[in-house]
């Protein structure tokens, strides 16, 4: 099984693909995002991790402006997001993004799931969609599925599925939030592997998750989050056997005990 | 009830004109609220603002006055139906039809932009998030995701919605249209000792059409049950 896209290479290019610049972001009174500086190269894969409640999720939204910010600027591609309106959703269809509950349309099988941004958004004509999208779902292992419901699907399935429409828009970057933290157990590595494969195939990917094993083997580097602020931001060896800051070491300790 | 069996076919054409407004006055207000709600759950605060006025206000007026209205104040404002003027056998659709299906439309049209609005809300925010992310611009998540979606879960009281229309089709009589309520009158003036059975044999006419939409609802909730 392989996502390689064809000439894709695996390491970054180091070429800025998601820049964020002084993000800050306010919910109310709540000070969500502080200052946020990152930029992810083309073919990085970011893993970005921190406790409950630190605005990962929310850094994740605001870079498919799922979430508006409030200073500062995000932009993809050399170009700033849109505010709004046709161009948001050019956007968008840009921005790959797979949710902790993976959020499958509920009324459409597995691969009309698959083919509606295609056919809706790209304007592809609907056989090229479907021949491309059996091809995604074969490549992520739920090819014999494709006629199901997502309800009838196992969350590891599903979730692959929500990987496969994420990719049948060939996005530029894809961002993970949480992927298999609403998984059971014995199917967070088929999820995983997906994952693992994607990045060895280049693609741009920022994935919160507190799986370790995925962000040794497949993070360029590892951003730790606290209370709305980038606390740390190190390769994943350097990250989880040296950490500088306390909240790091902190942080660590509480996840690596159990 | 004689006298009904004697006439059966002013009995039946009386009952094409009750189905007529149901029908044209039914898939009306489906297009009309789902416009409504589409408005009221909408990006844009004017359309939202517009939206919501346009339901509170028709929904809590007695229908009679919104017949009232395009009966005699909308000829005033120069409204009027006089175009409409469509024979289809020996169905008669002319002004005062067109004037009985724009009140019903546009009164029915506010509940089923509640029932539905009930049915957005019951579809989880993901679904939303998710067509979103793909790239689908607010009408295309609309009617791609959410709108079907809110469709199903708004099945029962959508049903419950047109099944009150066929019954107010009746208020149409008031203002000549021969519908099936002006007809039962017609009946019972002629032969007032028949009376009971002549409400016996209209009230089960409105019983047929109202199991029709009964069943046909149930049979669309079954098929469209989500796996
Ligand atoms: N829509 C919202 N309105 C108000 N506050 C919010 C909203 N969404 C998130 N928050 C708050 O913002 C903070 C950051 O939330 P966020 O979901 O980004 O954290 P997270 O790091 O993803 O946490 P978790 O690990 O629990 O998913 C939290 O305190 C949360 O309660
Ligand atoms: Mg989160």
């Amino acid at each position: 099984m392989t996502l390689a896209a064809e000439g894709a290479t695996s390491a970054a290019t180091g070429e800025p693909l998601v820049v964020l610049d002084h993000v800050d972001k306010w919910f109310g009174d709540l000070h969500v995002l502080r200052d946020i500086n990152l930029t992810v190269n083309r073919g990085e894969v970011v893993v970005v991790i921190g406790p409950s409640g630190s605005g990962k999720s929310t850094l994740c939204r605001a870079i498919n402006r799922l979430e508006t910010i409030d200073k500062g600027s995000i932009s993809l591609d050399g170009e700033p997001l849109p505010q709004e309106g046709k161009e948001l959703a050019n956007l968008r269809a840009e921005v790959g993004m797979v949710f902790q509950s993976f959020n499958l349309f509920a009324h459409k099988t597995i691969l009309e799931n698959v083919t509606l941004g295609p056919i809706k958004v790209r304007k592809q004509d609907k056989a090229q969609a479907e021949t491309e999208a059996r091809a995604l779902l074969d490549r992520v292992g739920v090819g014999h599925q494709a006629a199901k419901y997502p309800a009838q699907l196992s969350g590891g399935q599903q979730q692959r599925v929500a990987i496969a429409r994420a990719l049948a828009m060939h996005p530029k970057v894809m961002l993970f939030d949480e992927p298999t933290s609403a998984l059971d157990p014995e199917m967070i590595s088929e999820v995983l592997d997906v994952m693992v494969d994607l990045a060895k195939g280049g693609m741009t990917m920022i994935v919160v998750t507190h799986e370790m094993g995925f962000a040794r083997t497949a993070a360029d580097r590892v951003v730790f989050m606290a209370d709305g602020a980038v606390a740390e931001e190190n390769t994943p060896d350097e990250f989880f056997t040296n950490p500088r800051s306390d909240r790091a070491k902190d942080f660590l300790g509480k996840i690596l005990r159990h | 009830m004689n006298a009904v069996l004697d006439d059966l076919d002013a009995y039946l054409q009386a009952f094409g004109y009750t189905l007529a407004l149901f029908v044209i006055s039914g898939l009306l207000s489906l297009v009309l609220g789902t416009v409504l709600v589409a408005m009221r759950v909408g990006p844009v605060a004017v359309l939202r603002a517009a939206a919501t006025t346009y339901v509170t206000t028709v929904r809590n007026t007695p229908l009679v006055i919104v017949f009232a209205f395009f009966a005699f104040f909308a000829p005033i404002i120069n409204i009027r139906f006089t175009w409409l003027d469509v024979h289809i056998g020996r169905f008669d659709f002319t002004e005062l039809f067109g004037a009985a299906v724009a009140s019903l439309s546009l009164y029915t049209c506010t509940f089923v932009c509640e029932a539905l609005r009930a049915g957005v809300n019951a579809v989880p925010l993901g679904q939303a998030e998710a067509a979103r992310a793909i790239g689908l611009p607010f009408g295309g998540v609309m009617t791609n995701v959410v709108l079907p979606q809110a469709f199903r879960a708004a099945l029962p009281p959508l049903a419950s919605v047109q099944i009150a229309l066929i019954k107010n089709t009746s208020v149409a009589a008031v203002f000549g249209v021969a519908e099936a309520v002006a007809q039962m009158r017609t009946f019972t003036n002629s032969f007032a000792s028949q009376r009971l059975g002549i409400f016996i044999a209209f009230a089960i006419g409105y019983i047929v059409l109202v199991e029709v939409v009964s069943f046909a609802a149930a049979r669309a909730e079954r098929r469209w049950r989500i796996a």
